[in-house]
């Protein structure tokens, strides 16, 4: 009788794994960046292009890093989610306008809105491969020292925001 | 008001299907006919209602009727018919309706093919068949219903995935579902058994040819999206031990030792309880594929529309269906017996060795498809499992299966002497190591690998031949050309079958040794010579397709300073979803593939252009195709038509009292 046993132990086993497996998120690559300082860079803004932006100017603060493009589907998919988490005012996106023309930027953000109190532009994307950029959308939680806490590749949405991104905030905020 | 009639059919079909699972199965456990003769009208009758439902949505797609939330999904007006209605197996929901279609098919078939059973035998198979059924059914109606409506409907539809709109790709999901679903009546079969608690070689019989059918089925289905993947992808690649065709491959292993099995079960009553184990071994992994495919818990360059909510559902289900076979495995099977005893050296035992290494073959691949999720869930990290596992696994694990294989048909049952079949096959092997060895001279490069493979092919025709006059040989026929016309059908199919799988380690040894790729930036009339061809890139052009726009490239293809073939390798550009799409060119022949692809548009007309030679390649697929035929001229055979003629014959006596009364 026990040796007959044996497949349906295996089999269980094997349903105990999937049904763990149902909970995660296989698209969730985790970064090496994650728990080091964000990389610097300076690079000139969208909307002024005599100004620049670098990460150093936000020290001391806990930020959003967005990385997004004119041309990215998934960017119009979180844009809505983007525009909220900026009217409630929480926590400040960045963005960072990714292998894109300047003029396509700009009236992609005139038709969808603007959540973004600077825009960084990227145009040749040589910052992100420094940041190992997968594909856009990806959004980058960096905390008060300039150092990577999380980091989402794909687009966001309402429960990642309210389930992982915000309670960061909320902890890496309180520090 | 079409949608809602199929909505109404799945739900009768529920209804039905509930029924077919209870009181066939509680009548042959009762004996009581009434019960029992439930199941055929049954059967039939929830065959007709999925048809209709399946009918509802092809009308919904050819009528494009964007109110319907699946349609409007993947259709759109300017989508083409044909790939309208392929678009009814293009994504999550219509693929389970056709896999539910496809399993009463399968019903309906079995309901043709089985007057010769006993009543309680059918009786139970086809209750089994109704189980699995509800939980499809099921499933459908309450996370992932193809008839949702959409109000207020789509103006336009969001067009079909362009991956999809290609002619393998139409093929390819019915051909793999019917060959999955298949296992479903080997699987019926087996369970039956159990239940029953008969696991005779008559059982084995009655399986057989199902068993056959579906693996011909799987096989081809598996060539189909293999070749899909070849030509669509764009990287001249054929196989990528991606967990969605593992999903597939799986079952065909477990599908292929399944087949085996049953004959040593049919001739000499053995294995019994491994082919049972097989038998749901073969089903469960198909109903594994599916969950792996549509649960979303890998991904896949190929997963189409995950949804981990539906996930929880067939997990569920897997563990009802499989968990309970397996049960009932444990309780009913140390009651069974082992069969016929064999030595060490014989048919039997080749056999049983060869069916163990496909079965571990089969678990290295799912251990290699799962391996990502079981780190991931033990929180050990993230990793993904590549070819270079799957290759490294599998090439030793399949060269003593195929070693085996060609000497297994020609031991004998029961006792075999090893001097004798040394004897018989000492001109085999010298000759196959003599190919081996001298062969990749010839050709002009000697790698370990290449040797090896032409080997096994070279061993598994010779030792074929040496089989057949052996054969012919003990038939005492006037001569060898009548002797050869006397061998039954079902020798030829395994004959062809197993020549099939050379044909396909050709294919893969020589693109394996013998491929050129060329990766490189070709100017308008700049030329590239690989493998003896120059090819000449003439520019691209626009040309404008009924939902896309492409760049046409034109390359010119000469050999010796002949002109070849003019190949118009295409860059599309769908323009509903955004998405490009290469559409590689490809020239087809026996000894070889040219194959070229466009990359991405350079300045001033220039593009990145992939060149490929690629020897032999189409003989992967032949050896596919090769084998698939094998299987169906086996299933054609005598002995399986004499079966049906003589049913046919006693079917009014199979018709009278008492089962006539339910109907």
């Amino acid at each position: 009788m026990k040796r007959f046993l044996l497949p349906l132990a295996v089999f269980a086993v094997l349903v105990g794994f999937l049904a763990v497996g149902l909970t995660l998120n296989p698209r969730e690559v985790p970064s090496p960046l994650v728990g080091k300082p964000a990389p610097a860079f300076l690079l000139p803004q969208l909307h002024d292009q005599e100004k620049t932006f670098a990460p150093a100017d936000m020290a001391g603060q806990v930020w959003l890093l967005n990385v997004w493009a004119s041309w990215c589907g998934g960017c119009k998919e979180e844009h809505p989610v983007l525009m909220q988490m900026a009217q409630a005012g929480n926590v400040p996106i960045y963005g960072m306008d990714y292998k894109d023309r300047r003029e396509d930027a700009l009236s992609w953000l005139r038709r969808q809105g603007n959540p973004y109190p600077v825009t960084a532009v990227d145009a040749e994307g040589r910052i992100g491969i420094d940041y190992g950029v997968y594909g856009v959308p990806e959004t980058y939680v960096i905390d008060k020292q300039g150092v990577i806490r999380y980091k989402q590749i794909g687009p966001l949405d309402d429960e990642v925001v309210a389930k992982t991104i915000m309670p960061l905030v909320k902890e890496l905020q309180a520090k | 008001m079409i949608p809602e009639v199929g909505h109404f059919a799945l739900i009768l079909a529920l209804c039905v299907a509930l029924v077919q699972g209870i009181l066939p199965i509680y009548g042959a456990a009762t004996g009581s006919p009434v019960l029992m003769s439930v199941a055929k009208p049954a059967a039939r009758t929830q065959f007709l209602l999925v048809l209709i439902a399946f009918c509802c949505l092809g009308y919904a797609f050819a009528d494009k009727d964007f109110s319907v939330l699946y349609v409007a999904a993947n259709a759109n007006s300017k989508l083409p018919l044909h790939y309208r209605l392929a678009a009814i197996w293009g994504a999550h929901e219509g693929s389970l309706l056709l896999w539910t279609f496809i399993l009463t098919l399968w019903m309906f078939a079995v309901t043709l093919f089985s007057t010769h059973l006993p009543e309680t035998m059918r009786a139970r198979i086809l209750g089994v068949m109704g189980l699995v059924s509800v939980g499809f059914l099921l499933f459908m109606l309450t996370v992932s219903n193809p008839f949702e409506r959409l109000i207020p409907a789509a103006p336009d539809g969001r067009d079909l995935n362009p991956l999809l709109q290609d002619p393998g790709m139409v093929m390819h999901p019915p051909m793999l579902y019917m060959g999955y679903v298949g296992f479903s009546v080997a699987f019926a079969f087996a369970i039956a058994a159990l239940l029953g608690g008969n696991l005779d070689a008559a059982w084995a019989r009655w399986s057989r040819p199902w068993t056959t059918v579906a693996w011909c089925f799987l096989t081809v289905g598996i060539a189909l999206g293999s070749g899909w993947a070849y030509y669509e992808l764009g990287w001249g690649g054929w196989w990528f031990w991606d967990p969605v065709e593992n999903a597939s491959f799986m079952p065909w292993l477990a599908g292929t030792a399944l087949m085996h099995s049953l004959a040593v079960t049919d001739k000499r009553g053995g294995f019994k309880v491994w082919t049972v184990l097989l038998a749901i071994m073969a089903f469960s992994l198909s109903l594994l594929g599916t969950f792996l495919v549509r649960s979303g818990v890998l991904t896949s360059v190929h997963a189409f529309a995950t949804d981990p909510k539906r996930g929880l559902f067939i997990l569920a289900f897997l563990a009802v269906v499989i968990g309970g076979s397996l049960l009932l495995y444990a309780w009913r099977a140390p009651r069974v017996g082992l069969g016929g005893g064999f030595d060490l050296v014989s048919r039997e035992s080749m056999l049983l060795a060869n069916n163990v290494l496909l079965v571990v073959a089969m678990g290295s691949v799912l251990l290699g498809t799962l391996y990502p999720l079981f780190l991931d869930a033990l929180g050990l990290g993230k990793i993904s499992v590549g070819p270079p596992y799957f290759d490294t696994v599998f090439v030793p694990l399949m060269t003593p299966a195929i070693f085996l294989m060609g000497i297994g048909p020609i031991a004998q049952w029961k006792k075999a002497s090893l001097p004798v079949l040394a004897m018989q096959l000492r001109w085999a092997f010298g000759a196959s190591v003599a190919t081996a060895l001298l062969l990749p001279f010839v050709l002009g490069k000697w790698t370990p690998l290449l040797s090896l493979g032409l080997l096994l092919s070279a061993w598994i025709v010779t030792t074929t031949l040496v089989n057949i006059r052996e054969r012919v040989s003990h038939l005492s026929a006037k001569n060898f050309m009548s002797g050869l016309s006397a061998l039954p059908r079902a020798y030829w199919g395994m004959v062809l079958a197993h020549c099939g799988i050379a044909v396909f380690i050709v294919g893969v040894t020589m693109v394996k040794g013998f491929e050129v790729e060329q990766d490189l930036r070709m100017n308008v009339g700049e030329t590239a010579t690989i493998g003896g061809y120059t090819f000449r890139f003439d520019g691209a052009q626009d040309v404008k397709g009924p939902n896309y726009r492409a760049a046409r490239g034109t390359v010119a293809v000469s050999k010796d300073g002949r002109e070849v073939t003019v190949m118009y390798p295409e860059k599309r550009l769908y323009s509903v979803q955004n998405q490009a799409m290469t559409e590689a060119a490809i020239d087809s022949g026996l000894w070889r593939d040219l194959y070229v692809s466009l990359g991405e548009p350079l300045e001033n007309g220039a593009w990145s252009v992939r060149l490929y030679h690629k020897p032999f390649v189409d003989w992967i697929w032949g050896g596919c195709l090769i084998m698939a035929l094998g299987g169906l001229l086996a299933v054609s055979d005598r002995r399986y038509r004499l079966v049906w003629r003589r049913e046919r014959l006693e079917e009014p006596e199979a018709l009278r009292p008492p089962d006539k009364s339910a109907a």
